[in-house]
């Protein structure tokens, strides 16, 4: 074993096979159950492999929004509808509409030209090759901050707060919707 | 079997089109209104991944400040907050209206 | 062989936690000793919870299981283990059997980034405060789906009012602790969410947070301890799980073991929001008055006070020993509790040995700490009534979320008193002439 150096990543290979099994079953088992709140289950645990996605990109801001926002919100959010609205004769129906075969043709076409430009490579040089990366990790949220806030570097205060709007549009939508009477 | 085990970007972007695609069949195979909206989050998970999977070859290039994707990341979860809620409180005015939540049954506009 | 023992012992002169070090054995000691410490927590909460509550309402609480209930902890452990585990008729058995590990895993995978000194942490990671509040957000989705996977009537309606509760509440606690983050952006290291960063701005800048801007760390150390009481469903907001209410809300239908689940996460939550709002507000691990009264003088004399503590928990044992009834069936029980008191004493006078001494300086003062809140817990539970459902979402709503967002923006323009000036109400006032320059 080595002596401790300067954090380098541990057992990489092994971690991203793990995560990306996890996340390719929890997709394959949102889309194929007919309890929806298995599916929400599933979407879950695929949103939590995704956030420890992120860690191993080094992005642990984006996995801790992800973990808040996305798991601990929105799915909760999910799964309040999904218990007010009574889901179990939908449970009984028949779960895939008719035209199921020309949907996943369409996306084994998407899929094929995926994979075509994914293995194209321009004089045998693989596509998108890794420079050389340092491992930042400690100082991720101040350089991401310095993106969104900083007066000199910062070019997204703009879309920063667009997005601020944005909520409040969608607070006053969803509450306008969900009224009983408006 | 060493590019399999040396993870690459392409790695992360081929993880994120299997998912586009799981998502892309959610949406359109799928009756249930509240499992179609779930893949749409799929759909918006795998994009995430791929602006974070350029994010990381973006800083290899250009320094350890580059962190443009993973704003961009940023942005597109705050989106998706502010879709699926307002998604769900379409499904919840339409469950009144309709105590029913296939797609095919909306079909109040139909000739 | 000897690379091992070298990769074992090259971390014991590191200054960083074994997470930022890269060292995976001491990571997983670590991480059972944290394992391990919380058990040892949450049935001495146990414990003290009856006995505390008992004594406020002028009984003794258990007495008989072992000198002074002592071993009524494990007494329920072993009942708990022992019950027939019932599945109600129906009920989603995947998502019953899950729900109850999606709210423990959530309540202990918290303690990864708690740090119980500058180097006593599993890891610190850049997003420390960010992960707790997250992961601990993740227990609400236990609770909905085992609310919802018995069922029944009583657990959904307590699952879907626990869970509105509990999200109600995070948004209180985040505007409380982004405030308080804020304030270690004036330190000279710069702003951070890590734990460990969030104390030494403490340290560095000389004031626990709880000072800071007078009356501004208080009034938000304030709402963080409102909030956290009602984030983990303790009285007195604790109407989803009151047995008067809802027949125990959404673990109604759970049993043995699967309640012991619930119960032992919803104690690991109470002492993980106590950990955040000691790190935040109360200096973490820094022993009190470190400026104040600094010198080595006074920091021997703080440091003797963990083995203090000990030999005074050990002399209260002796005293209650002297005081047992002198029959012989009580003879066990008097042996019993002069053994405890030996092995306190022991502990304390461990702790007066220099080398000891220093190392678990931090942790006593973070346990401590924490051990207050707890008790803080315990008397509310003894003392307050509790809120009816509707009167509990307008105070997280009404009154905590407005005065959260005055105080965050109150704290953001205090701090940066001199910017504001000069970058706000400046440019303000030109850019307000030049419009009337303009208009006539």
């Amino acid at each position: 074993m080595n002596p401790v150096t300067a954090n380098p990543p541990v057992a990489t290979p092994f971690f991203f096979y793990l995560l990306a099994t996890v996340m390719i079953v929890g997709g394959i088992l949102v889309i194929t159950r007919k309890n929806a709140v298995h599916s929400a289950m599933a979407l879950i645990t695929t949103l939590l492999a995704q956030a420890a996605l992120y860690l191993m990109l080094y992005a642990p801001f984006v996995a801790g929004v992800q973990i808040i926002l996305y798991a601990g919100g929105i799915m909760v959010l999910f799964l309040f509808v999904i218990m007010l609205i009574s889901i179990e004769r939908a449970a009984k129906e028949r779960q895939f509409n008719r035209q199921w075969l020309v949907g996943i043709a369409a996306a084994t076409g998407l899929g094929g030209l995926l994979i075509a430009v994914y293995t194209t490579t321009t004089k045998g040089a693989v596509l998108f090759p890794q420079g050389n990366v340092s491992y930042v990790e400690s100082q991720n949220t101040q350089a991401i901050a310095a993106l969104l806030f900083d007066r000199m570097t910062g070019t997204y205060m703009f879309a920063f707060e667009i997005a601020s709007l944005l909520l409040l549009v969608a607070i006053i939508g969803a509450v306008v919707m969900a009224k009983k009477r408006i | 079997m060493h590019a399999l085990l040396d993870i690459s970007t392409l790695h992360y972007l081929v993880l994120g089109a299997a998912l586009f695609l799981l998502g892309v069949i959610g949406v359109l195979t799928r009756r249930n209104v509240v499992i179609v909206l779930m893949s749409i989050e799929l759909i918006l998970n795998a994009v995430n991944l791929n602006l974070v999977a350029f994010s990381r070859y973006w800083q290899g290039i250009h320094g350890a400040s580059a962190l443009h994707g993973q704003v961009f990341a940023i942005f597109v979860i705050t989106d998706a907050a502010a879709e699926a809620a307002v998604g769900l409180g379409i499904l919840i005015a339409f469950f009144r209206n309709k105590e029913t939540v296939n797609v095919d049954e909306v079909n109040l506009l139909k000739w | 062989m000897h690379d091992l023992v070298q990769y074992i012992l090259s971390y014991l002169d590191s200054d960083k936690t074994p997470g930022a070090a890269g060292n995976i054995f001491w990571a997983v000691v670590y991480v059972l000793l944290v394992f391990v410490g919380l058990s040892i927590a949450v049935i001495a909460m146990n414990w003290l919870e009856r006995k505390i509550l008992a004594h406020m309402q002028v009984r003794l609480g258990p007495m008989r299981v072992g000198p002074h209930g002592l071993l009524q902890p494990i007494a329920d452990a072993l009942k708990l283990l022992l019950k027939e585990d019932i599945i109600p008729d129906g009920a989603d058995k995947i998502v019953f059997w899950v729900a109850p590990f999606i709210v423990v895993l959530a309540a202990f995978t918290v303690f990864v980034v708690v740090p119980f000194g500058p180097t006593h942490a599993i890891t610190d990671m850049n997003i420390g405060i960010l992960f707790m509040l997250g992961v601990s957000s993740l227990a609400v989705l236990g609770i909905v789906t085992a609310g919802w996977a018995s069922n029944s009537h009583y657990p959904l309606i307590g699952a879907l009012r626990s869970s509105a509760q509990m999200v109600s509440y995070e948004v209180a606690m985040g505007l409380a602790v982004v405030s308080a983050v804020m304030m270690t952006s004036l330190s000279e290291q710069g702003g951070t969410l890590s734990m460990i960063g969030i104390v030494q701005a403490q340290q560095q800048q000389e004031v626990w947070f709880l000072f800071k801007f007078f009356p501004l760390g208080v009034i938000a150390f304030g709402i963080f301890a409102i909030a956290m009481v009602a984030e983990t469903n303790r009285a007195p907001f604790d109407l989803p799980e009151a047995e008067s209410e809802l027949t125990a809300g959404f673990h109604t239908e759970y049993s043995g073991f699967r309640w012991s689940l619930f119960f032992l996460a919803e104690y690991s939550a109470m002492i993980a929001v106590s950990s955040i709002a000691v790190t935040l507000w109360l200096g973490g691990w820094l022993r009190p008055f470190p400026n104040a009264l600094s010198g080595s003088t006074w920091d021997l004399a703080f440091s003797l006070i963990p083995g203090l503590t000990f030999l005074f928990f050990a002399a209260i044992c002796f005293y209650n020993t002297a005081r047992m009834p002198k029959h012989p069936l009580f003879k066990i029980q008097t042996i019993g509790l002069a053994g405890f008191g030996a092995v306190l004493g022991l502990v304390g006078l461990l702790l007066f040995v220099p080398a000891v001494r220093v190392r678990v300086n931090d942790i006593f003062w973070f346990s401590a700490k924490v051990a207050g809140f707890m008790y803080l817990y315990i008397w509310y539970r003894g003392t307050f009534p509790r809120y009816r459902f509707d009167q509990l979402m307008k105070v997280g709503w009404k009154v905590l979320l407005p005065t959260g967002l005055a105080l965050l923006v109150c704290t953001a323009v205090v701090g940066m008193r001199s910017e504001v000036w000069a970058n706000v109400v400046v440019p303000m006032w030109f850019g307000l002439m030049d419009l009337l320059r303009r208009i006539f």
